[in-house]
């Protein structure tokens, strides 16, 4: 009898090891495209190394904050608040019907929702800052181009996060309701929307936070909320109100952050 | 709960007791947030630039494309690829001793893991912008600003990612490696980093996508990139500039989304 270990090995070759030319080739064409990117970006240690002290100096600046300053920047930031809220919702309400175009369970056709995805696609190439400055340029200076650049930008997260969440929903309920006659509505309001509606919430309240640190910054072109200060001060090189500014936006952003991962965490 | 008849009666939920001191905080917060927003007020020139606008994105200034003198759009997006590029492997390579110090399997103390955690978490929180003015401070305005505010920034969600990484990864290699006499180095390089490598590379090109958005609007503060030139014809008002702009924005965006995402699928 012949022995069975013995005729599987002479079967089945020991694998090869890998060879090495592809890994060699990878870490060449990275070191290629590294190198092009430092001589296109210009960059130099030397300027590095001797920019370092006047960085230091900056902060040494910075440093003690000016206290003071604190009451004129508390409405700038409300603001700032107040642009991130009202975005994000006008974003998440544009966003619930375009997330159910672009879901391939719930849409009839592939020519609905390709064409959908690939616009929502297209709208989140867009930075959010990048918005702002297009907005301002149409609308003036002031929250508001802030407040579409942030909607804008939600639609774009919401949407796309939850259409994917709509595709992994459970098609049982929406049989079982088509099988008694419901209506698309019906479908839509009593099958998909109990089965969504909580990491719906859970992406609007993400996108938030998101948004919260946006629009800290938007206004750097002009559109509202605490970012105005930065221009401000630094344009002064007042550096110790710059620190107010910076740590009171950390505080708030880190509570905001806070508040709303413990609030997610119920949710989910 | 059972009826007369021996049915079974399955119970409503119970609905939640604090469900209208909710409804109506919400409901507060909103009317706050609407009542502040000045919607009137509007440019009466709006509609009529939004009119120009749309006319020069359909008819982009082609002839923009490439100058043989410079300051061209395939040069300001060269440069903003290379921005990105460069951030985004300085802070794949700085984050990874972050990660270390921030993974809870890593030591055998709490307080050390948590530390590296509000570390990272400051990082993150820290707007790049913000960076990226400290930094042309340091280095003087230009692409390499540019870099080093991505590179530091990126740390904060990467250096996150990646301890998330390592605590899952699991020990049987590592032990194994340990009984049969392989040095601390060996387990690193044998056991430990198999496991994390596909998931680094996965976030780092994840990263890289975010970092190509933020790149097209740091040149908004002068730290190099596509968005200097959109800044500078946005303010002068040449909507076809801006168009063309967007548009090659845009197809940089896209193209390179889908060159990542199909490199990520391959790697998972």
């Amino acid at each position: 009898m012949k022995n069975p270990l013995e005729s599987g090995t002479r079967q089945t070759a020991r694998p090869l090891p890998p060879t090495r030319t592809k890994h060699v080739l990878t870490a060449l064409l990275i070191l290629l495209l590294l190198w092009g990117s430092a001589v296109q970006t210009e960059v130099s240690f030397k300027e590095l190394i001797e920019g370092f002290p006047n960085m230091l100096d900056l902060l040494r600046e910075m440093f003690p904050p000016r206290w003071t300053y604190f009451d004129n920047i508390v409405d700038g930031m409300l603001e700032t608040i107040r642009m991130a809220l009202v975005g994000t919702t006008i974003g998440a309400i544009i966003a619930i019907p375009v997330a159910l175009l672009c879901a391939g369970n719930l849409m009839p056709h592939r020519w609905v929702y390709y064409p959908a995805r690939f616009l929502l696609n297209l709208v989140r190439t867009l930075p959010d800052l990048l918005l702002a400055a297009l907005f301002v340029a149409v609308f003036g200076l002031g929250p508001v181009p802030g407040i579409l650049a942030l909607a804008v930008f939600s639609v774009g997260l919401i949407a796309k996060l939850t259409y994917e969440t709509l595709e992994t929903i459970d098609q049982g309920p929406l049989e079982a309701m088509t099988a008694v006659g419901a209506n698309a509505i019906q479908r839509i309001v009593f099958g998909v929307v109990p089965q969504i509606s909580a990491a719906f919430m859970s992406y609007v309240l993400y996108t938030f936070e998101i948004n919260v640190r946006a629009a800290a910054i938007l206004g750097l072109v002009g559109a509202g909320g605490i970012g105005l200060f930065y221009e401000a001060t630094l344009g002064f090189l007042e550096y110790d109100k710059t620190a107010v500014i910076i740590l009171f936006t950390l505080a708030i952003v880190l509570f905001i952050d806070f508040a709303s991962t413990k609030l997610r965490e119920k949710l989910l | 709960m059972t009826t007369k008849n021996g049915d079974h009666l399955i119970q409503k939920p119970r609905k939640n007791p604090l469900r209208w001191p909710i409804i109506i905080a919400l409901a507060l917060v909103y009317i706050w947030a609407f009542s502040g927003v000045p919607f009137t007020g509007f440019k009466e020139t709006a509609g009529q630039i939004m009119k120009s606008i749309m006319a020069g994105i359909f008819s982009p200034d082609w002839g923009y494309v490439y100058l043989p003198e410079g300051e061209d759009l395939l040069r300001g997006l060269l440069d903003t690829l290379a921005i990105s590029i460069l951030g985004t492997v300085i802070s794949a390579v700085l984050c990874i001793p972050f990660a270390f110090w921030s993974a809870r399997n890593m030591s055998k103390y709490r307080p050390i893991s948590g530390s590296g955690k509000i570390m990272l978490s400051f990082i993150r929180t820290f707007p790049e912008i913000i960076m990226a003015i400290l930094f042309i401070k340091a280095v003087g305005p230009g692409s390499f600003a540019g870099v080093l505010a991505l590179g530091l920034h990126s740390i904060g969600m990467l250096g996150k990612l990646f301890a998330d990484d390592i605590e899952n990864i699991d020990f049987g290699p590592s032990e194994a490696l340990l009984a049969s006499g392989a040095t601390r180095m060996q387990q690193l390089w044998f056991a430990v980093l198999p496991q994390v490598l596909p998931g680094f590379l996965n976030y780092t090109l994840y990263r890289f996508e975010i970092n190509v958005r933020s790149a097209t609007i740091l040149g908004v503060i002068g730290a190099g990139g596509i968005g200097t030139p959109l800044i500078f014809a946005l303010s002068t008002r040449s909507w076809p500039r801006v168009g063309i702009i967007l548009l090659g924005i845009v197809v940089m965006i896209t193209v390179i989304d889908l060159i990542s995402g199909y490199v990520r699928k391959k790697l998972v």
